[in-house]
């Protein structure tokens, strides 16, 4: 038997997109694999849930957990791993703060089911059913997990050591933590790591003005200006509230960021910050013979241009936002 | 709180020092009765009022907020209301998507000589958290 510690990477409610990030350690896949037994993961190996139940408490030594946890099954894995293993570690945006799964906290569980099976136009179901829990049919009976009330992140389920951002976390960053965790020089429990402290706007090397925004523009309105930063041209880039480690790849390729690696140290709410940081560079224009009403009017027709804030200020952290999701 | 007590909701301002600290101040002299439902936070000017402030408010028992500024044009540092104003109206527009009414969450211009007017908003504010009742945010709800 292998003495090498053991390292497990589980999905939880993702898309295999952290997969994907652990892949593209391209070569260092091998240096992973000399220096740890690299032996549960759903999507690469064949380990299954019951030999991960016969092992000891505490005998793996790191778990990598990404997802959100949206079903009864989810939460069931992540108590599983939570006692066999030594570290556990939040893997990715879905893991640490609910990401993309945690959008589904704008509706209830009614609403999804009764979208996803019921109302779609491209749903054919004349027997109304919503399949969920055990659900019997022409033919027999299925078992599915049930949904939880509501997509929760994994440290609202079980105790978590330390966190990585990203959707996916930068595969250079993954190596990086790798490296700190083979080291046995541990950062203190709880802590944010393969990332950097301040903001992407830090990573980004567009050129950064005076910024006053006359108008919100969207991507598909323009092209923006290649060396400007993004928000100074009017782009909702995230950038400002969002935490630096990635590289700022996305403003590197003309896009804004999104804010995938969550809020910054220090922040409790990626929203919030957002929200300061764009009042603050709103240039509503001169105001002085306007009454109150005048300007509310015409704070309200600048900020119309976009319709969905909520949903791209918390598109990674909604589950672990202040409010946590619609009430 | 027994089946037919009133609730009695507890709001957070959050008041310049420069004219709505003063107006509140007026307001007590002015010996108006006023309910005594808010809780008072001076600050230095509207504009520091960060909106990760008021979602903590409600997330910690706080029932409802209001931020009252200087009327436009008065601001001390020139345009930290204007700023205040801004923040306010997006915080608003991601509050209704996720579900909390806009009663609770109130900006106004009180200056230094408006006590009647701080009363009137505080008056107007209670009444209208009252009828929405208690805040329970969605991390809250299992
Ligand atoms: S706001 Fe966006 S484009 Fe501007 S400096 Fe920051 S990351 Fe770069
Ligand atoms: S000083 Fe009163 S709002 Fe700025």
């Amino acid at each position: 038997m292998s003495e090498k510690p053991k390292l497990a990477v589980y999905w939880a409610a993702s898309c295999g997109g952290c997969e994907i990030a652990v892949v593209n350690l391209h070569e260092k896949l091998l240096d992973v694999d000399a220096a740890l037994d690299f032996m549960f993961c759903p999507c690469l190996l064949d380990t299954k849930k019951k030999d991960i139940e016969a092992l000891p408490d505490g005998a793996i030594a790191v778990t990598l957990f990404n997802g959100a946890l949206r079903t009864d099954e989810n939460v069931e894995m992540a108590h599983l791993l939570r006692r066999k293993s030594q570290i556990l570690v939040a893997f990715g945006s879905c893991a640490k703060g609910g990401c993309v799964p945690a959008l589904a906290n704008f509706s209830t569980p009614e609403q999804l089911l009764n979208t996803v099976y019921l109302d779609n136009p491209s749903v054919d179901n004349p027997d109304s059913i919503i399949p969920c829990g055990t659900t019997g049919f022409p033919g027999g009976q299925i078992h599915l997990p049930g949904l939880l009330g509501r997509v929760k992140h994994l440290a609202q389920e079980v105790d978590v050591d330390y966190s990585i951002p990203g959707c996916p976390p930068e595969s250079h960053q993954i190596w990086n933590v790798i490296e700190v965790i083979l080291s046995g020089d541990l950062p203190p429990k709880g802590s944010t790591i393969g990332c950097g402290a301040l903001t992407v706007c830090d990573d980004c090397d567009r050129t950064k003005q005076e910024k006053r925004i006359t108008a919100f523009r969207r991507n598909y309105e323009f092209c923006p200006e290649p060396e400007i930063c993004l928000l100074e041209q009017g782009m909702l880039c995230m950038g400002i509230a969002t935490r630096s480690g990635c590289g700022a790849p996305c403003t590197k390729a003309n896009m804004p960021c999104t804010g995938c690696y969550g809020a910054p140290e220090g922040i409790s709410d990626q929203g919030a910050k957002m929200v300061a940081a764009l009042g603050s560079v709103m240039d509503i224009g001169d105001t002085t013979d306007l009454s109150e009403d005048e300007i509310a009017g015409r704070v309200d027709a600048f900020l119309a241009a976009i319709p969905d804030y909520a949903g791209m200020f918390y598109k990674y952290t909604l589950a672990s936002s202040t409010l946590g999701g619609k009430r | 709180m027994t089946a037919d007590s009133v609730f009695e909701p507890k709001i957070i301002g959050f008041l310049c020092n420069w004219c709505s600290y003063a107006g509140a101040d007026k307001a007590g002299g002015m010996q108006e009765v006023y309910p005594p439902n808010v809780q008072v936070i001076r600050l230095m000017c509207s504009g520091r009022v960060d909106p990760q402030f008021i979602l903590s408010a409600l997330v910690k028992g706080a029932d409802g907020v209001i931020i009252l500024a200087c009327h436009p044009g008065d601001c001390h540092y020139k345009e930290g209301n204007c700023r205040a104003l801004q923040r306010h109206s997006m915080l608003m527009l991601m509050l209704e998507q996720l579900g909390v009414e806009k009663e609770r969450c109130r900006l106004d211009y009180v200056s230094a000589g408006e006590g009647e007017k701080f009363n009137r908003v505080v008056r107007e504010t209670v009444e209208a958290v009252r009828r929405l009742g208690p805040f329970l945010p969605a991390v809250a709800i299992e």
